[in-house]
């Protein structure tokens, strides 16, 4: 099952072009960067692929199919800033009870019991982020996107998670996008690498 | 001479948790020093207290806070209406958070307010040059610019100000690499006319490409204090326990985490902070606070430091 994108185009508004005519196939087991500087349109073809945003011109399809928006979403998106990403009233407990979340998972991304029965604010954005990581993992993904997943962690954490993630991508042949301004980090994580240009 | 001094600074927030007050220990003993010419850049783990050693500076910590130790500006004590008197004019600071600037001011006017000498308007005209602000960009309200922008907007305000000391916290995030080169050497032209800066980020990349020293925070203490030169190879001149592992974690060197998570502020153990994750971790480690000393031209927090 590929995640291929086809002719995608998008613009804001009636704002120029961000980009045109983007073409992308995601295989699973492939870890591909994505690089590019800021306002190249990284985040919004992010979007795109995981389905947030729907294309001008173009399409998205799932192993040769158009994504449904019913049901466990196959691929998932995990941002840069936790804390906007998280339910500022729910418990941890909640937020992973959205995904079916293998206790293992949970292990490897070092996320200890009691953090659990704590809220968003309590935590660290180290913290919040392995959270939201497990989240993105449960059992029906396929693909994974990393939109500057890492940016905001020191380099200890960063390692931690994204060890964890690749064991995971390993066992289960999933493909994951990774979106970062650290040529080092794409570097060290991807196959291949795409750039987009201003 | 060190211009800005900190020495045993401990920082506790007193909070209430299910009616009961509770305190936790956000900065314990922390000890550093900029002199003159110099840029110090502070490194460690998210949520470690590096912006709140900013604000400790800066005196704009929230009443909840209590503050303990000592902060000295060029051999003076800091007192809250010292630090009052300091702020913006002697020691500026480059916000983490592109939200600092005011949303109902507009850029230019925003760079015009921090200047302390001279001619606001020119000073703003040649500042902006020098950031590639366009001319059209000193009329944009902040929630018109770019995250770049603002940054460069936040960047400009701190070097016209006439501070003799920078606290840059986080200051490249969202920038160009062009423009973090950019900013991180005017930052380093900064230092070399005299003014101490401290360099608050967790890139050691660029800490490692300006700063003359290093100082490696972990749970709200200095646990080391090293020279640039000692961050290299597979990290074998480094000191602490900790600071290699983040060397060593760094996907350009290894990769390779170390398991466990920073303690909790309201959890911190009684004695090394860093031991529960410490594979060199003996009894000794539990029994005391270890205290900073003098380890092979640095500083370090660790009894077994060789």
């Amino acid at each position: 099952m590929q995640l291929e994108a086809k002719k995608l185009s998008y613009r804001y508004g009636c704002y120029p072009w961000l980009f045109r005519e983007v073409d992308f196939t995601l295989s699973p087991g492939e870890v591909v960067g994505l690089l590019g500087p800021s306002g190249s349109g990284k985040t919004t073809l992010c979007r795109i692929l995981a389905g947030y945003v729907k294309p001008a011109e173009g399409r998205v399809l799932l192993g040769g199919k158009p994504i449904t928006r019913k049901g466990y979403q196959p691929v998932q998106l995990v941002f840069q800033h936790p804390e906007k990403a998280l339910n500022p009233r729910w418990r941890m407990r909640k937020v992973l009870k959205e995904a079916e979340v293998e206790d293992s998972i949970l292990e490897a991304l070092g996320i200890q019991s009691e953090w659990l029965s704590h809220f968003p604010g309590e935590l660290s954005g180290g913290e919040l982020q392995r959270f939201c990581v497990a989240r993105a993992l449960g059992k029906g993904t396929r693909f994974l996107i990393a939109d500057e997943m890492t940016t905001m962690l020191d380099a200890i954490t960063q390692a931690q998670i994204w060890n964890a993630v690749l064991n995971a991508q390993k066992q289960r042949e999933m493909g994951i996008v990774v979106v970062s301004h650290e040529e080092k980090l794409v570097a060290r994580l991807c196959d291949r690498v795409m750039r987009l240009s201003r | 001479m060190a211009i800005l001094e900190v020495e045993n600074l401990s920082v506790s927030f007193n909070q209430y948790k299910m009616f009961r007050s509770v305190k936790s220990k956000v900065i314990s003993s922390l000890s550093i020093a900029v002199d003159e010419g110099e840029i110090v850049a502070v490194v460690g783990a998210s949520g470690s207290g590096k912006s709140l050693l900013a604000q400790a500076i800066l005196g704009i910590l929230p009443p909840n806070a209590t503050i303990d130790g000592i902060m000295l500006f060029r051999g003076e004590t800091l007192t809250l209406a010292r630090q009052k008197a300091l702020r913006g004019r002697e020691i500026a600071i480059i916000p983490q958070s592109v939200n600092s600037l005011d949303p109902l001011m507009r850029a230019g006017s925003h760079v015009r307010t921090s200047v302390t000498a001279g001619n606001a308007s020119d000073l703003q005209k040649e500042v902006f040059k020098r950031y590639h602000l366009e001319e059209k960009v000193e009329k944009l309200y902040p929630f018109q610019l770019s995250g770049g922008m603002a940054r460069r907007v936040l960047l400009a305000s701190a070097m016209v100000s006439g501070a003799k000391v920078i606290i840059a916290d986080e200051p490249t995030p969202g920038l160009d690499e062009q423009y973090v080169a950019e900013a991180l050497q005017h930052l380093r032209e900064f230092a070399d006319n005299g003014c101490g800066v401290l360099l608050i980020t967790h890139d050691i990349g660029a800490a490692l490409k300006i700063a003359d020293k290093i100082a490696v925070f972990y749970a709200g203490t200095t646990v080391e204090i090293a020279s640039i030169e000692n961050f290299r190879g597979d990290g074998e001149d480094l000191r602490h326990p900790f600071s290699k592992a983040l060397w060593r974690a760094l996907p350009e060197n290894g990769f390779e985490p170390i398991p466990g998570s920073q303690p909790q502020p309201d959890k911190l153990p009684s004695g090394c902070l860093f031991a529960a994750r410490c594979k060199k971790a003996a009894a000794a480690c539990s029994a005391a606070f270890p205290e900073m000393r003098e380890l092979r031209n640095g500083r370090v927090r660790c009894i077994h430091a060789t």
